[in-house]
């Protein structure tokens, strides 16, 4: 019965199915939270002195949110407050640095007598409602290099300052935001550089800066051809010049210990039999050439060449090849400063581990090892709930909070795992396909927001738990154990329910 | 064929969602190696303890060594109904201790879960070989092999130190250093050299299954890691000097300190009374009799104890009166029993009158040296007494006075030398004269000193004029010094002004009874001992008695200084045993003619002198 007036009713409009997929989330984790402190001595999953019990009140307090969201807060207020809001939040992200407790070294908890929250949580909260606040304007454009700014500053601001609290974890759930971005049309050559910028940094880290240097030239080479559709052409010059660039290590190598017996030793050996060496042959100063200059300099005259062919052609996808190009090689040349000096040893470490170039089972590996051998152990089925031997005998570190999907992993197995990250897709899936059906800008975007902080907080903690991630220490929404997390994701959840709820009744 | 960009971002997150996926899938059901470490349940790390470094004298000889103890570990889990009784017996603890402890773990038990626990410390081998025969009967018990600190020497608690099981606020400030339960050297040569002598600890990882059993190395060792038994240490200590002077130091208050002039290094370091080294192998037991002895025997006075100098420090009088030009050797001032100015005087005891420097030296005149302060601040080269005073504390500043000589003794203390600002700050600026301070000129008044600094004096003295800053560890291999510690440190009198007092020194010992020189029970005939004695008066009861002397007079071998609270004139005690120390040192023994005299210190009890706190 629709009535004119009113609208229709919550029951006819309300997306329910999310309501039922975020219940079965948070019922699922209370269930694990319980597992994961469980131990050979039960105690009761109302027991208010461990995390499950003290969960049990997250949950209901957090309901009590929701139905405040839902009946009492004016919807619009939403819109009209974000700027106020995002700003208050900002003030609380700052204080915290000086009137915060140091929890595991980062200045990032309030602590109001045993309750403690976390300003970087509702942090997400505020800078997603003012995203959309200022997206939504009618004169916004994406493209306008002002504009893009502005909704730059927006995101980076708050993860700036968490980055000075040292919740590094926290700031990095931030750049979720470009793929709202990109729907609302932001290049997707963005995407594409912070792939290439990963994939630099990783290179740099695990292979050389050499190889480095060489993939990026290739992929911008041969993405600038491909634009103009001339794969041939590229195969034929720099498809060539990759490949002789590619075996030339290992040549020049060969030649030199041909030239300068033993010149494979030189930058190894002591400085006594260094001088040896470069002593004994009249080629000896050819050992001393660095082959990451020789690719800088032999690569350097196809920067004029990019630069005067996308003049002429007026191709300025052309010309960003050259600014492109140049700031791989920058990064590629800092990234050792970047890993040594910008990143805290832990970081350092866990992404040490991570690629593989260093073995710590007992440091920044244990988590991971024993993460994965608690989820691995699961099998196709797992052990049962309440019969995990890792999860009962603690063997996994932070297991209710970052590691809750360990007690999943290896009480439920993959079918309990695929079940919850199925779960998870489809409230993702179904928050993206509500707020393209939205006709209000504010709700989509805002609903975008949305969607990127869950996939950043799932893909980032399941990826951490199974050795995919470094150890990032960000909770799994509506799973992991916490109040501040828990709140958050509540709130943000429901806030988009009820105005896409508040839409549909007149539409 | 466009996509939209919403599509596309759904096809990404499928991606992301089937990628996470396929690693689950192929960690749970692809690869048994996680199940097979997850069966074995997980890796126990079985610590490995190095064992700590050796500490051996100058001469080789071991000071501090290991013996093995062993600790009775228990797994509370794994304990069953046992026979108290007899493991009390077997033990040799009392029973209580044993209910009470098993009943603490009891109440803990969900804390402890799994883990070992110790339950008695440091226990004998015997004694644990006697467990070790009845082990079988009490599951969830086992004995823990453990080295602990022995001494074959008495070379003194205070200059050792002891080791003892960090506290929490010692791991909190070596973060990532120790886990509790580790031991950690606290004070003295075992603090200095701690990170040398702790080694570094290892561990082996086993598997254990899920009924908490031990099953296998895992992968076989791979990740194991040897402990690396802690760095000996050679320190620069003569094991026979110090014991001989621990034992002529015995039931008096003060302290010896004895130095290598050639290098600066620390041949002895008495302070007494210590912590007897029998009480430092368990330190822990001891700790509340040691804390209440009103002695304080955990107090080092050798290098913490500020103490006026007395008339040793007349020597650093004179030598500044000769650099600043306004004193000579041959100066003569007249003493009658003390220095008059106004209606007071500066006493002083009876010899003839005038001297010269040599002479004041000798029979540490008060007299002389009250004229050679007055001269030094009233020096018209400085506009004012403030001015002079200030150059007069750059060149006592520069004998390594006032500060801490920057030894590689920890908690050593600097002692005080006054700045003008001070008593500028009492009298006011211009309120003050050389008679308002003139205890200085004799050692006296606003001033403290530690032995250290006094031996560092009279090795700068025997050095005519330089030292190198005193230190207890010599260079071996693995162990590096600070370089600074092979620096010459010159004072700011030229070396060539030392000579003359070292006449004095030379005169106050060699003289012989009835010449007026002050140090003639220090003779040893052929040695060639050069002193001075000092009677610093104590505010709390008898004068202290302090020596300094260094042998030979020409390339010297040793230089000492001793100080004893409350024991009267310099020579009296401090001397003999001073002089006593030199002659072991140097001849290795003590001549027939000294033998009464170190009768008479060996059994000397000064202790009743002492006031009590």
């Amino acid at each position: 019965m629709d009535d004119r007036f009113k609208g229709r009713s919550i029951r006819q409009s309300f997306d329910w199915k999310l309501v039922g997929i975020y219940l079965a989330l948070v019922v699922i984790g209370w269930l694990n939270i319980y597992a994961a402190v469980h131990s050979s001595e039960p105690s009761s999953i109302f027991d208010f002195s461990l995390n499950c019990g003290k969960q049990f009140v997250w949950i209901c307090t957090a309901l009590v949110l929701a139905a405040l969201i839902l009946f009492v807060i004016p919807p619009r207020l939403w819109e009209s407050t974000s700027v106020l809001l995002y700003c208050l939040v900002i003030v609380l992200l700052v204080a915290v640095i000086f009137l915060g407790v140091d929890i595991k070294g980062s200045r990032s908890w309030f602590a109001i007598g045993p309750v403690r929250f976390q300003p970087a949580e509702i942090s997400k909260i505020t800078t997603s409602l003012l995203l959309a606040n200022i997206l939504s304007k009618p004169n916004f454009r994406i493209t306008r290099m002002k504009d893009f700014l502005l909704a730059a500053a927006v995101i980076a601001v708050p993860m700036l300052i968490i980055v000075a609290e040292k919740e590094t974890g926290s700031a990095l759930v931030y750049v979720g935001f470009i793929f709202m971005l990109y729907r609302e049309g932001l290049s997707g050559w963005f995407l594409a550089a912070i792939g290439l910028a990963i994939l630099t940094f990783i290179l740099t880290l695990t292979a050389s800066a050499y190889t480095s240097i060489l993939v990026i030239i290739a992929i911008v080479s041969l993405v600038v051809y491909l634009d103009r559709g001339k794969f041939l052409r590229w195969l034929c010059t720099f498809g060539i010049y990759v490949f002789i660039m590619a075996m030339l290590p290992g040549w020049w190598a060969a030649l030199l210990e041909r030239l300068v017996p033993g010149a494979s030793l030189i930058g190894q050996a002591d400085p006594w039999v260094e001088q040896a060496i470069l002593s004994s042959s009249k080629w000896a100063p050819l050992a001393r050439v660095n082959l990451l200059y020789v690719l800088l300099a032999t690569a350097l005259p196809a920067i004029p060449f990019f630069l005067i062919r996308s003049y002429r052609e007026r191709n300025s996808f052309m010309g960003m090849a050259v600014p492109t190009l140049i700031a791989g090689v920058l990064l590629v040349f800092s990234t050792e400063y970047i890993f040594n000096d910008i990143l805290q040893d832990h970081q350092r470490n866990r992404i040490e581990v991570l690629l593989g170039l260093k073995e710590d089972p007992s440091g920044a590996g244990y988590n991971v090892n024993q993460s994965m051998i608690a989820i691995g152990s699961g099998g196709l089925t797992g052990k049962g709930y309440l019969h995990g031997t890792q999860t009962t005998y603690g063997f996994v570190p932070e297991q209710s909070t970052d590691f809750i999907f360990c007690t999943v992993g290896e009480e439920w197995g993959f079918v309990g795992c695929f079940v919850v990250i199925l779960l998870y897709v489809l409230l993702i899936w179904g928050i993206i396909v509500d707020a393209e059906h939205s006709r209000q800008h504010f709700t989509r975007i805002y609903g975008y927001c949305l969607a990127s902080c869950l996939f950043m907080h799932l893909f980032i903690n399941i990826g951490m738990t199974i050795g995919l991630m470094p150890v990032i220490g960000i909770p799994l929404p509506l799973m992991s154990y916490g109040g501040s997390s828990l709140w958050t994701f509540t709130i943000m959840i429901f806030i988009f329910l009820v105005l896409d709820h508040e839409e549909k009744k007149y539409f | 064929m466009k996509i939209e960009r919403s599509h596309k971002l759904l096809i990404g997150l499928v991606v992301v969602a089937a990628v996470l996926l396929t690693r689950l899938f192929t960690i749970q059901i692809l690869d048994d190696s996680y199940k097979i470490d997850a069966t074995n349940n997980s890796m126990v790390y079985d610590i490995i303890y190095p064992t700590r470094g050796v500490i051996y004298d100058r001469n080789g000889e071991i000071i501090v060594g290991n013996k093995v103890a062993y600790d009775i570990m228990v797994t509370p889990k794994e304990v069953q109904p046992f026979d108290t009784l007899l493991l009390a017996a077997v033990l040799d603890v009392p029973v209580e201790s044993i209910r009470t402890k098993m009943a603490e773990y009891r109440k803990n038990r969900r804390k402890i879960g799994y883990q070992t626990m110790v339950m008695f410390k440091q226990l004998p081998s015997e004694t644990f070989m006697k467990f070790a025969e009845v082990e079988y009967k009490f599951p969830g018990f086992k004995g823990q092999v453990r080295s602990i600190r022995d001494y074959p020497v008495n070379a003194g608690g205070n200059l050792l130190g002891y080791v003892s099981e960090v506290d929490a606020a010692y791991l909190k400030k070596h973060p990532g250093e120790y886990r509790s339960g580790d031991y950690a050297g606290k004070t003295g040569i075992e603090a200095a050299r701690e990170k040398e002598l702790r080694g570094e600890k290892g561990y082996h990882i086993y598997l254990r299954n899920s009924h908490n059993q031990i099953e296998s190395r895992y992968r076989d060792g791979e990740f194991d890691k040897e402990a690396v038994p802690g760095n000996d240490i050679v320190t620069t200590i003569d094991a026979t000097l110090q014991q001989y002077g621990q034992e002529l130091m015995r039931n008096k208050v003060g302290s010896v300190v004895a130095i290598e002039p050639s290098t600066g290094e620390i041949l002895s370091l008495v302070s007494s009374p210590g912590i007897d080294v029998e009480m430092l192998a368990d330190i822990g037991k001891h700790y509340g009799e040691i804390m209440s002895d009103p002695y304080k025997p955990m107090f080092n006075r050798a290098v913490q104890a500020p103490y006026p100098p007395g008339s040793v420090f007349k020597l650093v009088n004179g030598l500044i009166g000769l650099q600043e030009g306004v004193l000579e050797p041959s100066y003569t001032y007249p003493c009658s029993m003390g220095y008059h100015f106004g209606k007071r005087k500066l006493g002083c005891h009876a010899h003839r009158s005038p001297l010269n420097l040599e002479e004041a030296i000798m029979m540490s005149c008060n007299g002389y040296f009250c004229y050679v302060l007055k001269n030094t601040l009233e020096n018209r080269r400085y506009p004012d007494v403030e001015s002079a005073f200030d150059r007069w504390r750059e060149y006592v500043l520069s004998f390594g006075f006032g500060q801490k000589l920057g030894s590689d003794f920890p908690a050593e203390l600097g002692g005080t030398i006054p700045t003008s600002a001070y008593y500028d700050r009492i009298y006011g600026r211009g309120g003050w004269k050389f008679t308002t301070i003139i205890s200085l000129s004799i050692g006296q008044g606003e001033i403290g000193v530690t032995p250290l600094q006094i031996a560092n004096l009279c090795a700068t003295v025997a050095n005519r004029g330089y030292y190198y800053i005193p230190h207890i560890v010599k260079e071996s291999e693995g162990v590096s010094i600070d370089p600074k510690y092979k620096e010459r440190k010159y004072t700011l009198v030229d070396t060539t002004q030392f000579h003359k007092v070292i006449n004095g020194m030379w005169r106050a010992v060699n003289s012989g009874y009835g010449s007026g020189g002050t140090a003639s029970v220090a003779a040893v005939p052929g040695l060639d001992i050069c002193g001075k004695t000092g009677t610093a008066q104590n505010p709390r009861g008898a004068d202290n008695s302090v020596f300094i002397c260094f042998a030979p007079r020409e390339n010297p071998k040793i230089a000492i200084a001793a100080y004893l609270e409350n024991a009267g004139f310099g020579a009296t005690w401090a001397a003999p045993i001073a002089s006593l120390m030199i002659e072991k040192y140097l001849t290795g023994e003590i001549s027939e003619s000294r033998k009464p005299l170190e009768q008479r210190v060996l059994e000397g009890d000064l202790m009743s002198r002492v006031k009590k706190d």
